[in-house]
């Protein structure tokens, strides 16, 4: 009888643990599925074409790459001198009684919604571009930097993590050699913890270009390719977030999930370059 | 002595910059937070609690739809998403341990994990929207269940690996079969790693609005129903925070003060259990 259990135990622990590839799979058919009317109608144009007009029965996605792309690009330009800064700052520099308890503030900050930072930006961050670089503030730039302060906490959590890990005797050895803080930094620490830092810049640029509450607030959802960076744009996530409820034609319904396939491609070819490379998981034995 | 005056000054600038860096991140995410405490703080009130939305320009509007709603979407989908998760990392840490099958759905959780969450509610719309006709709180439900699936199976995979295999051993000595080890011994000596994860899953959901957009969606008015489209803090928060109306947006503050707390006092309790571990 224990046999029995013990086997329908081990099966259903084994079976849910398998259905987890099958859900993955199946979030990848479905989707799939539903672009192919997108797909065939559209084709290759889909990605090329620069013409969204829903009601002309137009889908071309490039305003919306180019969007997510343009702002992802500006939100790690920002972030990563800022993340690497505050690492340095957290992991070898501030005293214990400072690194505490702004370590562990900046990482409850990673875990605030992005809809509140994207309200944030909304109220009292697009007024200050507006008065700065003209426009009407909410924009390409101003998506980019509510972006990159949204993914700064992580990146710096992990960043100073990474670092965390150097061996204190390298670290020791090289400080009796007459080195500075800034040599140990860079011939160490940085070298040390390489891996881990480039790791979460990706896994950051992952979260970035799948980013929607924070930017869907202050891009505007225009789909147009534009240089100038203080005019409104949008990006595959604020295409999604503002258009799904709205789509009225069956080729409008399929090319937001057309882009939502395209999304999701995009990410997992990010994390997984991001998982194995650079981050090797840490076993625990 | 000119090579070691450079490194020093190069110390100074790095060490400056560094502190600088520090102190625009940390002035940044103050200034949100400083946001969210006053506006929230100067929107709250009791009728919040008890009045369900109204109208703009409706004196005695509240949140108590959106805040039953969203108590409702992320309880269900706690309930579903908790045991298959544990079950889940109990196969990966029990059964599977470093099978090939183990570490790829190790990695395809991981890579879950950072899935863009606006996608598996397009998935969640079309396999339980599209086909019942209408939003509903269960679609919602699935859509945060789908998100928080990987986060608990990982902590609890983690978990159960750190209790000492001593334990199961001297279990199996015993002549205890393995189901019973792994849920008597095993469990009780994860309890609280794995009490850890599901406080962090629930926290990590109870944020998401992108995948309710399009599976609970909203309701401005009390919906028990869970078959209905529903309301959450976090689209009520989305829809009155873009309206152009004044106390629309107040109460919007109020619900994103009311959630960051409550998914900041998660965050610390989960935090204050790690610590405890560790110990």
């Amino acid at each position: 009888m224990t046999k029995i259990i013990d086997n329908i135990f081990a099966s259903l622990t084994k079976f849910i643990a398998i259905s987890i590839f099958f859900l993955v799979a199946g979030i990848f058919t479905v989707l799939l599925n539903q672009s192919m009317d997108s797909i065939q109608a559209l084709g290759f144009d889909f990605i090329t074409d620069t013409k969204w007009a829903p009601n002309l029965e137009k889908f071309g996605a490039l305003p919306a790459i180019y969007g997510s792309v343009v702002s992802t690009f500006l939100a790690m330009l920002l972030a990563v001198p800022l993340a690497i800064g505050v690492a340095i700052f957290l992991s070898e520099l501030a005293p214990q009684k400072i690194k505490t308890p702004v370590g562990v503030s900046i990482e409850l900050l990673a875990a605030i919604p992005s809809v509140i930072y994207g309200m944030w930006g909304l109220f009292y961050f697009v007024p200050i571009i507006r008065d700065i670089f003209g426009g009407i503030g909410i924009s390409m730039l101003t998506a980019g930097i509510v972006l990159s302060i949204m993914i700064l906490p992580f990146m710096a959590a992990v960043t100073r993590d990474a670092m965390d890990t150097t061996p204190d005797i390298l670290k020791e050895s090289a400080y009796a050699l007459g080195g500075t803080k800034w040599d140990v930094i860079k011939d160490i620490v940085i070298p040390y913890a390489k891996a881990g830092i480039i790791g979460s810049f990706i896994l950051a640029l992952g979260r970035a270009i799948g980013e929607t509450m924070a930017v869907t607030f202050v891009m505007g959802n225009v789909h147009k390719i534009s240089l100038d960076l203080t005019a409104p744009a949008t990006s595959i996530p604020v295409t999604l977030a503002n258009e799904f409820t709205e789509a009225d034609t069956d080729l409008y319904y399929s090319s937001l999930f057309e882009l939502s396939i395209l999304l999701l491609v995009i990410s997992f070819t990010i994390i997984s370059i991001a998982k194995f490379y650079f981050l090797r998981r840490k076993r625990i034995s | 002595m000119t090579h070691t005056k450079k490194r020093i000054i190069a110390n100074n600038i790095v060490m400056v910059l560094s502190t600088i860096s520090a102190l625009i991140g940390i002035g940044f995410l103050f200034w949100i937070l400083g946001v969210l405490v006053i506006n929230g703080v100067d929107a709250l009130s009791f009728s919040i609690f008890t009045q369900e939305g109204a109208p703009p320009g409706y004196k005695d509007s509240g949140l108590k739809h959106a805040l039953i709603g969203q108590f409702m979407i992320v309880g269900v989908a706690t309930l579903i998403g908790v045991p298959f998760g544990i079950l889940a990392g109990t196969y990966l840490s029990e059964y599977g341990q470093k099978s090939k099958l183990a570490e790829t759905i190790r990695d395809i959780s991981d890579i879950m994990m950072s899935a863009p969450s606006i996608v598996i509610g397009a998935f969640v719309y079309s396999v339980v929207v599209a086909p019942m006709g209408h939003f509903s709180g269960w679609a919602g439900s699935i859509a945060l269940t789908i998100i928080m699936l990987p986060i608990i199976l990982r902590t609890t995979d983690d978990m159960l690996q750190l209790v000492p295999s001593t334990l199961r051993e001297a279990a199996f000595a015993l002549g205890a079969p393995k189901y019973k080890v792994i849920i008597q011994v095993v469990y009780r000596g994860a309890r609280v790693g794995i009490l850890t994860g599901i406080l962090l899953g629930v926290a990590r959901v109870a944020g998401e609005t992108a995948p309710l957009l399009f599976t609970s969606f909203n309701d401005n008015f009390l919906n028990t129903d869970m078959s209905e489209p529903m309301a959450s803090l976090t689209v009520t928060m989305y829809n009155y925070a873009t309206s152009p109306y004044e106390d629309w947006q107040k109460l919007g503050w109020a619900a994103a003060f009311i959630l960051s707390m409550f998914i900041l006092t998660l965050n610390i309790i989960g935090r204050v259990f790690i610590m405890k571990k560790g110990k």
